[in-house]
């Protein structure tokens, strides 16, 4: 008789990847921050922070350091509870979309094919949205519960953005996912490993599901919820400490994280394009290490780009986000779905 | 009997749900209780999951907690709900929401009593109509016109929503 | 009516289509951005570079000395008479016998001080000085944490003695003195 029927081995292996997965958006959030800095330095012909060590690569622990030792101040009218939850909420949220994505080739040992992905489910991409709507919850909590007119009125302000862009997000989405019939990570990825990146088949489409990307992790143009210098600071202007940490780097993870799914959706994952690696006949893991290299290149230069928007093009009105998101973008993404789910059916016949 | 992973995340999601709801009624809070809503929403989509209805679970969490429970917090929020501004309950009007609630569980019992689910189990974790594939196979050949039919709906819904919208 | 012809009036025309899809002038904005990530940065690196000041840069006072470093104040007052800010304090001294090498004249500043947190820099101090005893060199105030560390002393102003520590006498006279 047992009492439980555990494969415990199973458990063991996915709480190490799990680990690594979360270390790993740790330290690419904490390095985006030092080169969102750095990148904004050089647009602006300046050097950025340098002082931090070589080229200053412990800034970014300067200033985690720096934010754990200021006054931690909770609101006397505030929400207690719920003022802590909020915080927790995004960062809880921001790290769980990570787990559909694959992020290295299957590894191949004597006893099985073990897949670089904690949970490769048949619901693939929609999880990930699942969480992102569910990470609005994060931002009002926060707001509300600060007991600020300002802040509930950014919460409110960024929770309607987010809700807005989730929607021409999955129309663009749906291009892709009847290209490739399948909803699971792993094979829009082997799906494009075969037919080349999505990106040469969905460019309309990239651009609509990147210009939502940007809306959903509050980056600018569509930094509207912690506009700082004419709107408050947002629905985190009563937070102080690690807590206003939390919410600062949740949504340096949310970007690390969307630019992972970016990198996966449109430009093949950790395949190499136009490459067939296959033919290399290079060891399993070997392979697994080089495509993680491959995956994590894409995100870079994705994350490149995002820094590179914000220092360039200044913050939308709050009726041109709107505007964009349900009367530009909407139509755009149905305009492209149909398109594209007219030519696939031409070519079938 | 063997206790497997199943049996015991299905205890804890029913504890879960269960609390929740109960919590989602009984607290003061107008926040707290869409909060609750939401906790029992996340339980019941773990027990869709339980039931291999994958599907089902992420709508489920896209649609109402991510989309209908963001619009609730939103009026909620804004109306300010708070102690003072709380509406004198009627105590006959309590004594009808008891009634009508008692008699509702009345008729779940009754319903249940009788049913063969007691004897059914649950078939966990297998049995593959809640995948995306199936489900979308069952619904546009075997429900095709109901499916549309509800689309139909929504597109009126939306249309409703537009002209109430435009009024002014 | 114009007043200048640098003025230039605003455009008002609708927008065309290509700019009403933004896409395009975003592009054009990112394409300037980032040709500024390969151009040269306008930073000093402070510490480690200096930029370097101007010859009549008016900067950190000196009290100068002869060429056998006996000191050139004779604690007269026209300086601190001339300063607009009042910056300026001393005490003058008889030169007792056995104190020629010290001192140049017979009176001496016994004590000299200038509150740098009130100088204005105007360089009238040196204007004023007959004996050519005091001039504005070529740094400026370092920080300091206390008020009282930006009151300087007699000490912290004399320039170094010219032949027994030549060498930082040579770095502190800078471009200034070397024509006189």
């Amino acid at each position: 008789m047992h009492l439980l029927v555990i494969d415990l081995w199973f458990i063991l292996g996915k709480a190490t990847l799990i680990a690594c997965i979360i270390g790993l958006s740790f330290f690419v959030a904490m390095y985006t921050t030092l080169a969102e800095r750095k990148v904004a330095g050089w647009l602006q012909d300046r050097h950025g922070p340098n002082r931090a060590g070589p080229f200053g690569i412990f800034q970014p622990l300067a200033d985690g350091g720096k934010l754990f030792f200021k006054e931690e101040i909770i609101p006397l009218a505030s929400n207690k509870f719920l003022f802590l939850l909020g915080p927790g909420l995004a960062m809880v949220t921001s790290l769980v979309t990570s787990t559909v994505i694959p992020w290295a080739a299957p590894v191949t040992t004597a006893t099985g094919t073990f897949p670089v992905q904690v949970a490769d489910v048949d619901m693939g991409i929609l999880i990930v949205f699942s969480v992102v709507s569910v990470g609005v919850y994060g931002i009002m909590i926060g707001g509300w519960a600060s007991n600020n007119k300002f802040s509930l009125i950014a919460a409110i302000r960024g929770a309607s953005q987010m809700v807005s862009y989730e929607l021409p997000m999955g129309l663009a989405l749906i291009a892709v996912i009847f290209m490739t019939g399948s909803l699971k990570m792993s094979e829009i990825v082997s799906h494009q490993a075969e037919h080349g990146i999505n990106f040469l088949y969905q460019p309309l489409g990239f651009i609509i599901f990147f210009i939502c990307a940007l809306a959903e992790c509050n980056r600018t143009p569509f930094d509207l919820p912690e506009a700082e210098n004419e709107l408050n600071f947002g629905y985190h202007q009563e937070y102080s400490s690690m807590k206003l940490g939390f919410y600062l780097f949740a949504e340096y993870i949310n970007m690390f994280v969307s630019a992972a799914v970016m990198a996966t959706l449109y430009f093949g994952g950790y395949d190499i394009p136009f490459v067939n690696e296959a033919s290399w006949g290079l060891e399993s893991w070997i392979m697994s290490a080089i495509s993680f290299g491959i995956l994590m290149i894409k995100i870079a230069v994705i994350l490149f780009v995002f820094i590179w928007i914000r220092w360039t093009i200044p913050r939308f009105r709050y009726d041109q986000l709107m505007n964009l998101g349900w009367k530009k973008l909407i139509p755009l993404a149905l305009i492209n779905m149909i398109i594209s789910a007219a030519v696939m059916l031409w070519l079938k016949k | 009997m063997n206790i497997t992973i199943i049996d015991i995340l299905w205890w804890f999601l029913s504890v879960v749900a269960i609390f929740s709801a109960l919590m989602m009624v009984t607290s003061k809070n107008p926040v707290y209780s869409v909060l609750w809503l939401i906790a029992t929403f996340f339980a019941i989509s773990g027990h869709y999951i339980l039931l291999n209805a994958q599907f089902l679970a992420i709508v489920n969490i896209i649609v109402y907690a991510g989309a209908i429970m963001v619009l609730f917090l939103f009026v909620i929020m804004l109306m300010n709900l708070n102690k003072e501004t709380e509406p004198q309950k009627n105590r006959w009007l309590k004594i009808a929401g008891a009634l009508a609630g008692g008699c509702l569980m009345l008729i779940l019992v009754a319903a249940l009593k009788d049913a063969a689910a007691k004897e059914q189990v649950a078939s966990v974790n297998q049995g593959n109509i809640g995948l995306i594939k199936n489900l979308g196979k069952e619904l546009f050949t075997t429900y095709v016109v109901p499916f549309e039919i509800s689309s139909v709906l929504f597109l009126s819904a939306m249309v409703g929503a537009v002209v109430i919208g435009k009024k002014e | 009516m114009t007043l200048t012809n640098r003025s230039k009036p605003v455009d008002r025309k609708p927008m065309t289509f290509l700019e009403s899809i933004y896409l395009w002038n975003i592009m054009k904005g990112m394409g300037i951005t980032i040709s500024h990530l390969f151009k040269k940065k306008a930073t000093i690196q402070y510490p480690e570079q200096k930029r370097s000041f101007s010859k009549v840069f008016r900067g950190l006072h000196v009290l100068n000395r002869d060429a056998e470093g006996r000191e050139n104040c004779t604690a007269c007052g026209l300086c601190a008479v001339a300063c607009p800010a009042e910056a300026i304090t001393m005490e003058g001294a008889e030169r007792l016998p056995g104190e020629e090498h010290l001192y140049r004249e017979e009176k001496y500043a016994a004590k000299y001080e200038i509150n740098m947190l009130r100088c204005i820099f105007c360089g009238l101090c040196e204007e004023a000085c007959p004996k050519d005893a005091i001039y504005l060199s070529q740094t400026f105030a370092p920080a300091n944490y206390g008020r009282k560390g930006f009151i300087y002393k007699k000490d912290d102003l004399l320039i170094p003695h010219p032949v027994l520590e030549k060498e930082a006498y040579q770095k502190a006279l800078g471009e200034k003195a070397t024509n006189n």
